[in-house]
């Protein structure tokens, strides 16, 4: 049993998820952490889940075609240690390439690392929003300047705001 | 009036009780009404402030938190950056929620769900009306920001609910990056 990688893509339609999990049950592999989306139409699935290599490969053979599947194992769980406060990112503006390029840059400049990120086109607006994590050695000030400057240059708005939660 | 209320008036020690954690069933069960006379209820009513108090960052602790599945809970947001309207600290029994208007989304932790964050839509202007341990009368308590969120997350504790039962989005749920 290896922790495995698998990932799906292909035109959206009802019945995607239910078609790859209950594959994917019927080789006893166990879901972990999964993120799933539409993307453009198209239906995409990342899944990480524990499971024998070669079944699991068996048994989504039948889904391929207009989905595009893949599945490879991976190594063991790797957890790097929390950088430091969590923060929200986000960008707007007029679509342009080279927006995310721009942006994580300088976020990856600053020491700082992407968690989750997600990006939106429609029409002519391009939105970004991620979730990031800056070490306490940060130069927020810096930072925020930085990419005050390049969102000025891209023509589009930044955001970085601290995503602290409350404990209840 | 709450304001007047203190944990002195329970008039006995509180002990420190261990918090479960998800997925404790305990925590998904609808709790039962107490009658907050009783001497078990009084002294469970101490037993959730001293280990509310002796938890790093908690401001509210519902009885299922600790295992026991009665419609009741602590609270204190005094002092945190949050708060506006403050009643100090309190415990109340059989609290329902009479008005909530105002909604704003929030990212919220849990004691009893470690691992995660969740951004939750909840009413920041708030009316709640339960009785507090030791008495019989009813109270009502108006409240606003940190403390109506408060409030509300504690209830749905004693409804058997977590905040994961009312994240604003499927991709409203967060790995939590620290927690102490």
């Amino acid at each position: 049993m290896s922790q495995l990688a698998v990932t799906v893509i292909g035109p959206d339609r009802p019945g995607i998820i239910a078609d790859v999990t209950e594959a994917l049950v019927g080789t006893g592999v166990n879901l972990e952490d999964s993120t799933m989306t539409l993307l453009r139409g198209h239906f995409a699935m990342m899944i990480v889940c524990a499971g024998p290599l070669d079944e699991v490969k068996a048994a989504l053979e039948p889904l391929r075609g207009e989905l595009v599947i893949t599945v490879r194992t991976m190594g063991p769980e790797h957890r790097h240690a929390p950088l430091g406060a969590p923060y929200m990112l986000s960008v707007h503006g007029a679509d342009r390439p080279g927006i995310v390029a721009a942006v994580t840059r300088m976020i990856a400049a600053a020491g700082g690392t992407v968690t989750d990120m997600s990006t939106r086109l429609s029409g002519g607006l391009y939105v970004l929003t991620a979730e990031v994590e800056l070490p306490p050695t940060a130069e927020l000030e810096m930072l925020n300047r930085a990419l005050e400057i390049t969102a000025e240059e891209l023509g589009v708005g930044v955001t970085l705001r601290p995503a602290e939660s409350d404990d209840l | 009036m709450i304001t007047d209320w203190s944990p002195a008036r329970l008039d006995v020690e509180g002990a420190i009780l261990e918090v479960v954690r998800a997925p404790h069933p305990v925590l998904a069960t609808e709790s039962a009404p107490v009658d907050p006379l009783d001497p078990e209820v009084i002294q469970l009513a101490a037993d959730l402030i001293e280990t509310m108090r002796v938890s790093p960052g908690c401001v509210g602790l519902a009885a299922p938190q600790v295992g026991v599945a009665a419609q009741m809970f602590s609270l204190d947001v005094t002092g945190h950056p949050k708060t506006r309207t403050c009643h100090g600290v309190f415990v109340l029994c059989n609290a329902v929620v009479v008005e909530a208007s105002r909604n704003e989304k929030a990212r919220e932790g849990c004691m009893s769900v470690p691992d995660f964050t969740g951004d939750v839509k909840r009413a920041t202007r708030l009316t709640v009306a339960g009785v507090l341990p030791g008495t019989t009368e009813p109270v009502t308590i108006t409240t606003d920001a940190f403390e109506a969120r408060a409030l509300q997350h504690e209830i749905d504790h004693c409804n058997g609910k977590l905040f994961l039962d009312r994240v604003a989005g499927a991709h409203a749920v967060y790995p939590r990056k620290t927690y102490q």
